[in-house]
Formats: C-alpha cells, sequence, structure tokens
C-alpha cells in the first residue's frame, strides 16, 4: 500500500515560481511539499539569463514586475543566500528612427499607467552609457534599478530558504495522477500519495499538462529557449542590453563572459526533457549581437543550451484560480517569469489563503483562450 | 629547451614577429612549435588569476597555448602554422579587444 | 550538397572508413581540423623527415599506404575544418580559417579518436608540464625534443617515447613509473591477453631494456608527484614519493601520461548514449557490432569506442563504412556479413592484448582523484579540489551541478582536461557509483567558436 501523507498545500514544480511559493507559505506557518520531477531549477529556473527586469514588460504585467522589483534587492537578506543578484541598468536599444517611435510610444503607455521606472534616452545619453555600442544605434529606453541574477543560486535560495521554515522539498517525484476527494485533493508520484488542502501548478513547461488533470484546459507550447555563452572577454559594458526590434538579450558578467540570448527557439521534446538548439538561430543571435556591438565579432562561443520553457498564445503567464476550489495555477510565463519569482510566491501564498491581492490578475485567467 | 633532431634542412625559413622581436622560423612550424624552440616557455597568463600558462597537449585540446595573432586573441598556436609576416603576441588574460574589428584577418 | 557519408577526423578510422565508403560508391566527405591526414598517431606521416622514419619506427610508417590510398579515393578532404555540431537533421556545421559551413549528411561517421586521461597533479599547468603524448606529436612534426626531461606516469605510450628520445639522441634525466605495484600481480591473470599480444609484449619489454641499458634512472612505484615552480612561475623542480624515499629533480620539462581514453565531447553533444567502462576507466559510447550509435544518423568508430590502437581502429573504421554501404543498399545484409567477418576476426586478435595492458596500466586512485586540496582540477577556470569539496558539502551532487555551483568546466577546453577527474571525484564525494554520476551535459559548440563565423551562417540562409 503506498504510503500516503497530508500537508497543507502540495506544489508541483520547483522551479522559481514553486519555490519561491514554498517559502512564503513555510514562513507563514503552512506546510507544503514541492513535488519536482527532475531536481529544483532543473529547466528553465536554472538556465535562462537571469534578467531581472521591468523593462518591456506587457503593460498587464507592469504591477506585479513593480512589486517583484522591491523585493529582488532584499532576497539575499531574506533568504540568507547568494542569489547573484547585481541591481544594474537595462537598455533596449533603437536603430533607426522607427525604433524611437516604438519606443517613445510604449514610455507614454507605462507612464500613463502611473508607473515612471521608463526612461527615453537619445543618441548621446546611449554612447555615454554603452561606449562599444554600434554608431547607428539612435538612442532607446532605460531602466536604472533594474539587474540580474545567477537563476541556479536563486531557485536554489529559495529552496532552501523554504526547506528551513519547513516546507518538504521532493525530487525526482514526478506527478503521476491527481484526483479530488471531496475535501480536497490526491496527488500521487510513484512513490507515495499526498492529501492537501490546496494545489498549486508551477509546473513550467508542463504546466498544461498538470491543469488538464484537474480539468482545467488551457493553451501552452512547449519551447526550447536558446541562449550561448562567451569565453572571457575584457569588460566593454554595463548593464543588460536589448535591442527594440531584433530578438536579442546581452549581457556581460563580471568575469568577462557575455551571455547572449533573446527568445529565440531551438527543438523541444518535453517528453524526454530534451531541449536542443538550433544553429540557425543561434546564428541569428550572433548576427544581432555583432550589429549592436560591433567588437562581438571577436567573441568567442564556448557553449550554447536551451531550456524548456512554456509559452501562452499571447505571451503572458496563466496565473490565478482554477475551476475547482483549491486549484492554483502559475505557469506559462513565455520566458519571463524570472524576475516575477519572487512577487508569484507572494501571490500565490495569498491566493491559498483567499487573502486580497494588490493588483489585479484578471489578464491572467486560466480560459481565456 | 626544445631543439630540433630531425637533422632535417630547414629552408625556407619565414620571419615573424613574437612580442615585437623579429625572429625566422623554418617554414611548416606551428606557433607552438616556434614559440617553445624560441625558449618561450608561457605564451599567455590565466584570466582567472594571472598565471603564467604554456602549451600543455599540442593538439587542440587543452586551449592553454592561446596566443594573439594578427590582432585576433584565443588562437590556438599549435593549430596555426608560421607564416610570412605574422604577429605574435602574448595573450594577457581575456585578451584585448581591437576597436577595428574589420582590420581581424583569421587566416590559416 | 548532401553526401552519403560525412566523416569527422582524419585518423586510421576515419581514412579507412574513407576508403571503404568509396569503394563502395558512396559519396563521401571527411572534416579534420588538422591541416593533413594521419590524426594523432600518423601525424606527418606523409612528409616525414627520413630521422623521424626511423626513430617513430614501421608501426608509424604503416600508416603511410592508408594516408596515400585516402588522397587517392574520391572522397573530399576538408583540413582545417572545426566542427562545431551534428544537427538531429544531419546537418554538420563547421568552419575553416573563419568563415562556417554547413552540409547535410544522411549518416556521420564520428572518429576523432582519442585524448590523454587527464592526470592532475599539484602544479600540473605550470609553463613546462606537457603531456607525453604532447611530446611525441613534437617529434613527428616538426621534429623537436626536450632536453634533460622528465617523463611520469605510466602506460605503453611513456615508454615508446622515451625510447624515441633515446633513439634521437637525446637522453631524458628521469622516469617516474607511477604503475602500483598490486598491478603486475593482477596482470599476470591476464596471461591469456599477453600471450594472444605476445608481438605487442616482445616490442615492449625491448623498449624497457634499452632504457635501462642507456641508464636512464626508472623510479619505479612512484605514489606522489609534484611539479613545482621557480622564480619565473614555470616548472623548476619536480618532487616524487617512492615507497622508499622522497625526491627531488630540477627540470623544465616534465612530461605526464597515464593512458588515454575516448574524446566523448562530439558524440555527447549530439545525444550519443554513453556509459562508463570500468576496464578502462572512461566514458565510451554505446554502439552496436557496426558502430551505430544510441543516434540514428550517427556511427562512431576507432579509438572513440575504446582504446584499442591504430589497427583495431583502421578495421573499426571499415566496418563502420560496410554497414553505411549496406544501409545506402549498397550491399545486402550476407555482403555486409561476409565482407565483415575476416575483419571481424582480425579486430578480436587486436583487441585480445587489452585486458592485459589495462590491468597492467591501470593507473592508481590519488592520480586519478587527486588528494591535495590545492590541485588544480578544472584547469581552465582554476577550479581546485577544495572548491569541489565545498560545492558537495552545499549539496552539490553531480558534474552538472558542479558547473552552476563553481564553473567548474565552464572553460573553453569544454570539460576535456577535468571531465573524467570531475566524474570520479564526484563519484566518490557524493558516494554514487560513476555511470549514475554522470558526466558533464556537452552542447554545441564542440569547439569554441568566433561569434563572426556563427553569424555568417545567418547571411547563407
Amino acid at each position: 500500500m503506498m504510503n500516503t501523507e497530508t500537508v497543507d498545500v502540495v506544489i508541483i514544480g520547483g522551479g522559481i515560481q514553486g519555490c519561491a511559493t514554498a517559502w512564503n507559505l513555510a514562513k507563514q506557518g503552512i506546510s507544503c511539499v514541492v513535488l519536482e520531477k527532475d531536481h529544483v531549477a532543473r529547466h528553465a529556473s536554472g538556465v535562462n539569463a537571469g534578467g531581472v527586469r521591468r523593462l518591456g514588460r506587457h503593460l498587464a504585467e507592469v504591477p506585479l514586475s513593480q512589486r517583484a522589483s522591491e523585493i529582488w534587492p532584499q532576497l539575499d537578506e531574506l533568504l540568507d543566500a547568494d542569489t547573484g543578484f547585481k541591481a544594474s541598468r537595462q537598455i533596449k536599444v533603437a536603430e533607426n528612427e522607427a525604433d524611437m517611435a516604438m519606443l517613445s510610444k510604449r514610455v507614454e503607455d507605462v507612464r500613463a499607467m502611473g508607473f515612471n521606472h521608463e526612461t527615453l534616452i537619445g543618441q548621446q545619453a546611449l554612447r555615454s552609457l554603452l561606449p562599444a555600442v554600434s554608431p547607428h544605434c539612435v538612442g532607446g529606453i532605460l531602466v536604472e534599478g533594474d539587474g540580474s541574477a545567477i537563476p541556479y543560486k536563486t531557485t536554489t535560495a529559495f529552496a532552501r530558504a523554504a526547506q528551513r521554515k519547513g516546507a518538504r522539498i521532493l525530487e525526482g517525484h514526478p506527478v503521476t495522477a491527481i484526483s479530488s476527494n471531496g475535501n480536497g485533493w490526491e496527488v500521487n508520484t510513484p512513490q507515495q500519495t499526498f492529501k492537501c488542502q490546496a494545489l498549486v501548478n508551477c509546473a513550467g513547461a508542463w504546466g498544461d499538462k498538470i491543469a488538464s488533470m484537474v480539468g482545467d484546459h488551457t493553451l501552452l507550447t512547449p519551447t526550447a529557449l536558446m541562449l550561448m555563452i562567451t569565453q572571457r572577454m575584457p569588460r566593454f559594458m554595463e548593464g543588460v542590453v536589448g535591442a527594440a526590434n531584433r530578438p536579442l538579450s546581452f549581457k556581460q558578467f563580471h568575469n568577462g563572459t557575455v551571455l547572449i540570448g533573446g527568445g529565440c527557439q531551438g527543438f523541444a521534446d518535453r517528453d524526454n526533457n530534451q531541449a536542443q538548439v538550433d544553429m540557425h538561430g543561434l546564428a541569428r543571435y550572433a548576427k544581432n549581437a555583432c550589429a549592436i556591438f560591433p567588437l562581438m565579432d571577436q567573441a568567442r562561443i564556448v557553449r550554447s543550451w536551451a531550456g524548456l520553457e512554456g509559452v501562452t498564445p499571447d505571451k503572458i503567464p496563466v496565473l490565478g484560480p482554477g475551476a475547482k476550489p483549491g486549484v492554483f495555477h502559475a505557469f506559462g510565463f513565455s520566458a519571463h517569469g524570472y524576475q516575477l519569482g519572487p512577487v508569484i510566491g507572494e501571490t500565490l501564498a495569498a491566493l491559498v489563503q483567499n487573502n486580497p491581492l494588490p493588483f489585479s490578475i484578471e489578464p491572467f485567467r486560466y480560459n481565456r483562450f | 629547451m626544445f631543439h630540433d633532431i630531425s637533422h632535417a634542412s630547414r629552408q625556407p625559413c619565414v620571419s615573424l614577429l613574437l612580442d615585437g622581436k623579429s625572429i625566422a622560423v623554418p617554414a611548416g612550424y606551428t606557433v607552438a612549435a616556434a614559440l617553445l624552440t624560441q625558449h618561450r616557455r608561457h605564451n599567455r597568463t590565466s584570466p582567472v588569476s594571472g598565471a603564467p600558462r604554456g602549451p600543455f597537449c599540442l593538439m587542440g585540446g587543452c586551449f592553454e597555448c592561446l596566443v594573439e595573432i594578427d590582432g585576433v586573441s584565443n588562437r590556438q598556436a599549435c593549430m596555426v602554422e608560421v607564416r610570412e609576416g605574422m604577429n605574435v603576441c602574448t595573450q594577457q588574460g581575456a585578451g584585448e579587444l581591437t576597436t577595428d574589428p574589420e582590420t581581424l584577418s583569421y587566416e590559416v | 550538397m548532401k553526401y552519403d557519408l560525412v566523416i569527422i577526423g582524419a585518423g586510421p578510422a576515419g581514412m579507412s572508413a574513407a576508403v571503404e565508403a568509396c569503394n563502395l560508391g558512396l559519396s563521401c566527405l571527411l572534416l579534420d581540423e588538422q591541416p593533413r591526414g594521419g590524426g594523432q598517431i600518423y601525424r606527418n606521416v606523409g612528409r616525414q623527415t627520413p630521422k623521424g622514419k626511423e626513430l617513430l619506427g614501421p608501426e608509424y610508417q604503416a600508416g603511410l599506404p592508408l594516408l596515400k590510398a585516402f588522397e587517392l579515393s574520391n572522397c573530399k578532404h576538408v583540413a582545417g575544418a572545426s566542427v562545431w555540431q551534428i544537427s538531429a537533421q544531419g546537418e554538420v556545421f563547421y568552419s575553416v580559417a573563419g568563415t562556417s559551413n554547413a552540409v547535410t549528411a544522411e549518416k556521420v561517421l564520428i572518429t576523432t579518436g582519442a585524448q590523454e586521461r587527464p592526470m592532475p597533479i599539484p602544479g600540473w599547468t605550470l609553463p613546462g608540464v606537457m603531456t607525453a603524448g604532447g611530446a611525441q606529436i613534437l617529434l613527428k612534426s616538426p621534429g623537436l625534443a626536450a632536453d634533460e626531461a622528465v617523463f611520469a606516469g605510466c602506460g605503453p605510450l611513456l615508454y615508446l617515447v622515451v625510447w624515441q628520445y633515446l633513439k634521437a639522441g637525446v637522453k631524458v634525466k628521469a622516469v617516474l613509473d607511477t604503475t602500483p605495484r598490486s598491478n603486475y600481480l593482477k596482470a599476470a591473470k591476464e596471461w591469456r591477453a599477453a600471450l594472444a599480444g605476445r608481438s605487442y609484449l616482445k616490442k615492449g619489454i625491448k623498449l624497457l631494456r634499452d632504457i635501462k641499458s642507456a641508464g636512464i634512472p626508472i623510479y619505479k612505484e612512484v605514489n606522489r608527484i609534484a611539479a613545482i615552480a621557480d622564480e619565473a612561475r614555470s616548472l623548476g623542480t619536480v618532487s616524487f614519493c617512492t615507497p622508499k624515499a622522497e625526491l627531488q629533480i630540477e627540470t623544465q620539462h616534465l612530461f605526464l601520461h597515464q593512458g588515454i581514453i575516448p574524446q566523448v565531447n562530439l558524440a555527447m553533444a549530439s545525444g550519443c548514449e554513453h556509459h562508463w567502462s570500468t576496464q578502462q576507466l572512461c566514458w565510451t559510447p554505446k554502439v552496436d557490432d557496426w558502430g551505430q550509435s544510441s543516434q540514428q544518423r550517427i556511427l562512431i568508430s576507432g579509438d572513440g569506442l575504446s582504446i584499442g590502437g591504430a589497427v583495431a581502429a583502421s578495421l573499426r573504421g571499415k566496418l563502420a563504412a560496410l554497414q553505411v554501404g549496406y544501409e545506402n543498399g549498397k550491399l545486402s545484409v550476407q555482403q555486409r556479413d561476409t565482407r565483415g567477418q575476416p575483419i571481424r576476426r582480425l579486430l578480436a586478435k587486436e583487441l585480445a592484448f587489452r585486458p592485459f595492458i589495462d590491468t597492467l596500466y591501470r593507473p592508481a586512485e590519488q592520480f586519478r582523484k587527486p588528494v591535495e586540496n590545492e590541485v588544480v582540477v578544472c584547469r581552465c577556470e582554476e577550479i581546485l579540489l577544495k572548491d569541489i569539496k565545498s560545492a558537495v558539502e552545499n549539496g552539490c551532487m553531480g558534474p552538472n551541478q558542479l558547473k552552476s555551483f563553481t564553473r567548474c568546466g565552464m572553460g573553453p577546453c569544454q570539460g576535456r582536461q577535468c571531465g573524467n577527474t570531475v566524474t570520479e571525484l564526484m563519484a566518490d564525494l557524493s558516494g554514487n557509483p560513476v555511470e549514475e554520476t554522470g558526466y558533464y551535459r556537452l552542447r554545441a559548440p564542440v569547439k569554441p567558436l568566433n561569434l563572426s563565423e556563427l553569424a555568417s551562417l545567418y547571411d547563407e540562409h
């Protein structure tokens, strides 16, 4: 007979969303267990670009992102760990007047919502912030006080902190079945069964599969998002840089290596935990990187990789309650969930306890498609 | 010190610059062989600690023999044959970036 | 252009496969990163000096007819080609002189051969410390030898190079033999294998006799070695211990060797499954009798399968070509099997000696898994043993987590010089079997690649 255990909350998925939720619940004395089919931070949460940005978010996400940005600088202290967080500016570069017009409109829209973190800058300001930028770039959007962190470290920090507060994190525990038993949920793994009042679905690229198990049908495409990293180079830039009109996310670490990403897709095979890079996509990153920073011609790529992530049709997450009582979803972060981790943990903990939220999550309903 | 034991006639020689000094090296030598016969023990300093590093595996698998050749950093000396007029420099740490990429040549 | 077969690596396996494939009428391309064919073992065999031919011996010279046959075949040979990736769709990406290329292959044969097993001793990153394989490469091309060198480690190649130095008139200062005493007794149990390879055995014994007669000091059962810096922060002294003594030798050249292991990077990055060989203490690909890997498009041959030597590699290359010929419809299954039979017989003979050699020269634990905390395990990123121990104490369970914690394995060599060590160390420290501990999750590009080269791929498409 299978060993059965009862907890208040079962969280499915040991990425940053799941671990941040576990920490938020555990420090409020709510018992929870995280069921992770591989190991903590194995997928998107361990291999993303580490960008901690409010810049460029879908307007629906802006209030959440703003709240997350208040938590990030305190995380090392809150979690008693090294998340690798460093405040740094983020810049989205405009290459021509059309780009500038687009960015200008964006800044207006964000300010109209009451948020002032994004500033439009001209060519001179851009050049003084990024001396190595290509001469054809005409300006951009600047956000001071954004930053970057080390995804593996941050996710592990949340997990450890949650464990210290009494949460249990079980690796190698895939969820095989979920059923409702009138007074909550029963969740099965090959090793044991868990009974809980609330179920939180943070299953990332597998989020729709878990959602189906509780009868919530939604749309998610598993994708393999690619990144590549160079050998060490002399320091030539500060902050994280993107481009207005090409897939590009670009940052140089303190040790001199440069990380290049931007949302180009490789080949995803989530059933086999496989994410393969597509060289042609990487070639596109390479071209974009060299276009924005000509000296990147001399960079040498040492490694590329792809992380499995779930993408929704409108590229904003599924966040909020499911149809049945005691089910809450947070997945489909479409390649920009990392910065939101701290606020998602807060939000899910609040939802589980039926506490009010300071912002609307209406745009993120699971059944909006 | 490494010396030539082949008793073979080593003509022609090519002349190249090694850290600014002009040297003559038999054609067919790799840059690594040139460094070793010039009694140069290290070709770079580590970007992590600054420690001097020299060639190690001689077959392209260790990335210790990195030098700057004709302005391009991180060239493996054991994989590049010497050429007339080549400009070889010890690589300091992560190397240098030229701000004029048009001047770079990857000629082998 | 689509090829029936793309071969990567121009050593004996690759060249033999190319010749056989072309004879079968397959369209064939061979990519190799060196300027000329021959791989490591037959390096420069096409242009060797008379003195070189003399000291490198008949076994090396045996590569010449193979090289000539390869050059005369219809196989297109691209030299100086650095392969970055083989995609699941059969695209092979590579660059030559800073320009990128992509070709499509029906089948790909990986014959990238072997590399030196890492031998992480204290001070092994000092300038002046190299591999014995590296010393032999310099002998082969352009014909260089180091004065007053110390050779240290175990394995047939170590003594071979010392002997070749002797023939070249260059005296070696000392040989530090790290073969553990217990290996001799265990190897004696493999007498059948020794008998099967008696011609190799005889050659080996003669080598050792010549070295001894030349008065080169040979220290046996060396159980500890350290390379010590001089004022120029390069190698100045080698200190070592035998059961009887602690000694020091001044030298500027230390050549290390403790056997060779398959180069796994391209095969692993392409998704080919591997397993840990307890006989050879290395990762070897899972293949069938013909070299077919777990990836449908990819076969693997030569020393990249398991260490067997040049003759075995050549035979294995032929078998792989026969299989590709059969899959391509050039041969029936009976024809493939009939042609394969005599090759297999010869291959079995070649490999029969291995159990003896692998047992006799099984490297000692402390030279595979260093014990001194200050030893550099990851040369590129200068990660020390104590850093690895600290990561394990913080919950790090395997090589990939170690990468995330410490940057170990993230440098330009892409784990080639530390991977084997890290696998065995992590297995020990975490208390898990090696097979379960695994290896670095390797990815493209398989050799570092210039961004401009990569970008040029986008232009073409």
